[in-house]
């Protein structure tokens, strides 16, 4: 079974995986003051300054939380009475939350910065911006720079969600002026369940999502997960060469896209004109339901998906499409994400395979 | 034997040797996102999230579907206690919980009494217990919940929430439960006491820190308001990529705890009371916090008079204890829960929680009990309190 399915889940590396069985079979509560608790405590630290340096952040800045969807939340509701602007492609652990204007996207999915300037112009409220810097669905990078410094004039605070950014392209905190940023650690191939909410201003005043024992500087309590938080540390010292690894995928992505091309006659590639993670394809084949792909691709040993994983239990039409206009090929779209375990074989054998089915998948959908 | 000596059960328990082994595979061949609908990657990952929902529904006598998975027993508290209310509304607004409870509880009840809720913050009987007829009388037709902690995690008390979730029921009340320390160390269940909601932690229970869960009650079916949202996992409650290994881990340390639980109490209480003894026996001013009987075997909260707890721990290098929670254990401030039960500053201060569990073995108590004893006596030999009680003399009343 090949995995591409990376934007979803990524398999823990090696080194996070060696991290982490080493402090599974320690005991050790880091807010302990004996010498195994004061040991996982530097564990911990280790790791907050780890990531910290990985996104030019202040180490007392990260808040380690237990993923990407506890820190979405945590940022829409750690200021309160600012009202929220997000854009339409964002991610549900933001949308679900208390939006009071959704800003649009063009065809493309990128945010439409002129909607945005005139959203805050029109209402001078202090306000917070949440905007994803690369989407989950088509991988496109979104001009967050550009908004924040738009944002920054209005006083607006914003908040970045660089959960599929991470990892995949380089992140840096003060060059993109966030205020805030959410990453997630097995997005990178670091172990589920733990993320952080990382802010600027480390002395910022926020109201916690989770109160108790005063854990994370009393912004997050319960006992911290120190193999999760050392796993994590761990699969961001391993990264390496972000700009490198990028190029890599992005030559094996665009091996894929060029086969579809040449290949499959009607597919669409989606955001293809715009700037897009190295790792990310989503395509649709004309007239072909994601899930017959899938489900074909499933059979012959491909881990594919038709977009986020999130709101699973049923296929349903791609929201992220459907923002960018898409709205009939939103049921056929396909996601393929290549990440650190992908090889030049797997994509190889991926294109000779996912060819041959996808023509006779078209060719039947088309008679029927 | 390695030092140093960990008895320290009740802040985090190692993750049982069984419970990693069982975890492994998930993190490197089956990694797949448990809601990946589209490929065995994701299959594989909810049968197993499926099969440890039952195995954590089984040790408290739920079913598989009331159990909902968070990151631990402070999310599960903070969910239970502001997601009820926050569902509910404030047609009923009062609350009673209890002054031991841990932090994270009061705090979530603070948080709703600043949102204009009525908390009620019943005190404790000497021995740690909740006196039920005050609980009784605290209950009124206007009480939401009640919120009252399985086993206290510095004393080990256990509260007898059968009678409780009698009184909550009888009284139209809803009844929450923090089951953290409870978990796997007492027979939870869910029917005999009535409970509602129950919140549970796997690292507790020699399972991995980051994970825990909230029993929620389907009938009559509970609601509560998400305090996280998104991708609308976990029917909604509580949305987020579950940690499969994470819940792997959890599934497996309630199924070893289920088969284990009556013959590490057993054993458990052997070691406990042999310590005991063994301190008790060769010092004076020895005191026993909380109540003997009502108590889980694996917790000693001993007082020593005439002594500095925090000297003192600073003394016991090669034993791992604690003064008090983990939690608030940096601020090295006396025990709210000491205090609760009427010790006064000194002795609240002068205290040990010994927290013993699966892996102590007999000579680490023996170890143990000459350690404290040396530790305690090095301390009295440099104290004019000790010095004015050996010549006869008291200066503060005790």
């Amino acid at each position: 079974m090949i995995y591409l399915d990376y934007n979803a889940t990524a398999p823990l590396r090696d080194a996070a995986f060696a991290a982490m069985t080493e402090v599974l079979r320690a005991p050790s509560n880091p807010s302990s003051v004996h010498r195994d608790g004061r040991l996982a405590r530097r564990r911990v630290e280790d790791a907050r300054e780890t990531l910290a340096a990985a996104l030019n952040a202040p180490s007392a800045g990260v808040i380690f939380t237990s993923g990407g969807t506890e820190a979405n939340n945590l940022a829409l509701t750690a200021f309160p009475g600012r009202r929220i602007l997000a854009s339409a492609v964002e991610h549900p652990s933001i949308l679900k939350g208390k939006i009071d204007a959704v800003v649009p996207v063009d065809r493309h999915g990128v945010i439409d910065l002129v909607a945005l300037d005139e959203m805050l112009s029109a209402d001078k409220s202090p306000a917070l911006l949440a905007l994803m810097l690369a989407n989950n669905e088509t991988g496109v990078i979104e001009p967050v720079a550009e908004a924040a410094a738009l944002a920054h004039r209005y006083g607006a605070f914003v908040h970045v969600d660089a959960m599929q950014a991470f990892g995949k392209i380089p992140v840096d905190m003060a060059a993109l002026g966030a205020d805030s940023l959410s990453v997630a650690a097995h997005k990178i191939g670091g172990p589920q369940g733990i993320g952080a909410l990382v802010l600027a201003d480390s002395d910022a005043d926020l109201q916690p999502l989770l109160v108790g024992g005063g854990q994370e500087r009393r912004h997050r309590a319960g006992t911290e997960n120190v193999a999760g938080i050392v796993g994590f540390g761990a699969a961001v010292a391993d990264l390496g060469d972000v700009t490198a690894e990028g190029a890599r995928l992005a030559n094996l992505r665009d091996r894929i896209e060029k086969a579809a091309l040449d290949e499959l006659h009607g597919v669409t590639i989606f955001s293809r004109k715009v700037g897009r993670l190295p790792n990310t394809t989503c395509l649709a084949l004309p007239g072909v339901p994601s899930q017959t792909i899938l489900m074909a691709l499933d059979l012959a040993g491909f881990a594919i998906s038709a977009g986020s994983a999130c709101s699973s239990g049923k296929l349903s039409p791609s929201p992220v499409l459907a923002a960018m206009g898409e709205t009939t090929l939103a049921t056929a779209a396909i996601r393929i994400s290549l990440g650190w375990g992908t090889t030049e074989a797997d994509v190889e054998s991926f294109i000779g395979q996912f060819v041959t089915i996808a023509q006779r998948l078209i060719r039947e959908h088309k008679a029927a | 034997m390695k030092l140093p000596i960990y008895l320290d059960y009740q802040a985090t328990t190692p993750c049982d040797p069984r419970v990693v082994e069982k975890m492994l595979p998930f993190f490197t061949e089956t990694f797949g996102n448990a809601h990946s609908v589209t490929h065995s990657f994701g299959w594989q990952a909810e049968e197993a999230v499926e099969l440890a929902r039952e195995q954590v529904a089984d040790l408290i006598g739920a079913e598989a579907k009331e159990i909902t998975f968070t990151s631990g027993a402070t999310e599960s508290n903070n969910l239970a206690i502001k997601g009820l209310a926050r569902f509910y509304g404030t047609r009923k607004n009062h609350i009673v919980t209890v002054a031991t409870e841990h932090k994270c509880v009061l705090e979530a009840a603070a948080r709703l009494e600043r949102e204009g809720y009525e908390v009620s913050v019943l005190g404790v009987k000497p021995d740690g217990l909740v006196d039920l007829a005050e609980l009784e009388t605290a209950i009124t037709e206007r009480t939401l919940l009640v919120s009252v902690m399985g086993v206290n995690n510095e004393i080990g008390v256990i509260q007898p929430l059968a009678e409780i979730g009698a009184l909550c029921r009888a009284k139209g009340a809803f009844f929450h439960s923090d089951g953290a320390q409870a978990l796997g160390k007492i027979p939870l269940d869910v029917e005999a006491m009535s409970l509602d909601l129950l919140s549970l932690s796997g690292h507790k229970l020699y399972g991995p820190k980051g994970i825990g869960a909230l029993y929620v009650r389907r009938k009559p079916r509970i609601r509560l308001a998400a305090e996280m949202d998104g991708g609308g996992q976990e029917r909604g409650i509580r949305s987020g990529t579950l940690a499969t290994p994470l819940i792997v881990g959890f599934g497996e340390a309630c199924r070893i705890a289920k088969i284990e639980m009556e013959e590490e109490g057993k054993r458990l209480k052997r070691l406990r009371d042999r310590l005991y003894q063994g301190i008790a026996g060769r010092l004076e001013g020895v005191s026993l916090n909380g109540s003997a009987d009502k108590r889980i075997p694996g917790n000693l909260n001993l007082s020593f008079a005439w002594v500095e707890g925090d000297q003192l721990l600073r003394g016991l290098t090669d034993v791992a204890v604690s003064t008090g929670s983990a939690c608030s254990a940096a601020t090295l401030e006396p025990s709210y829960v000491l205090r609760a039960l009427g010790l006064n500053s000194e002795l609240a201060h002068a205290s040990l929680r010994i927290g013993l569990g699966r892996f102590t073995t007999e000579q680490e108590v023996d170890f143990a009990i000459d350690s404290i004893v040396g530790a305690v006596e090095r301390q009295r030999a440099q104290s004019p309190l000790w010095a004015l009680h050996l010549e006869g003399s008291e200066l503060v009343d005790r």
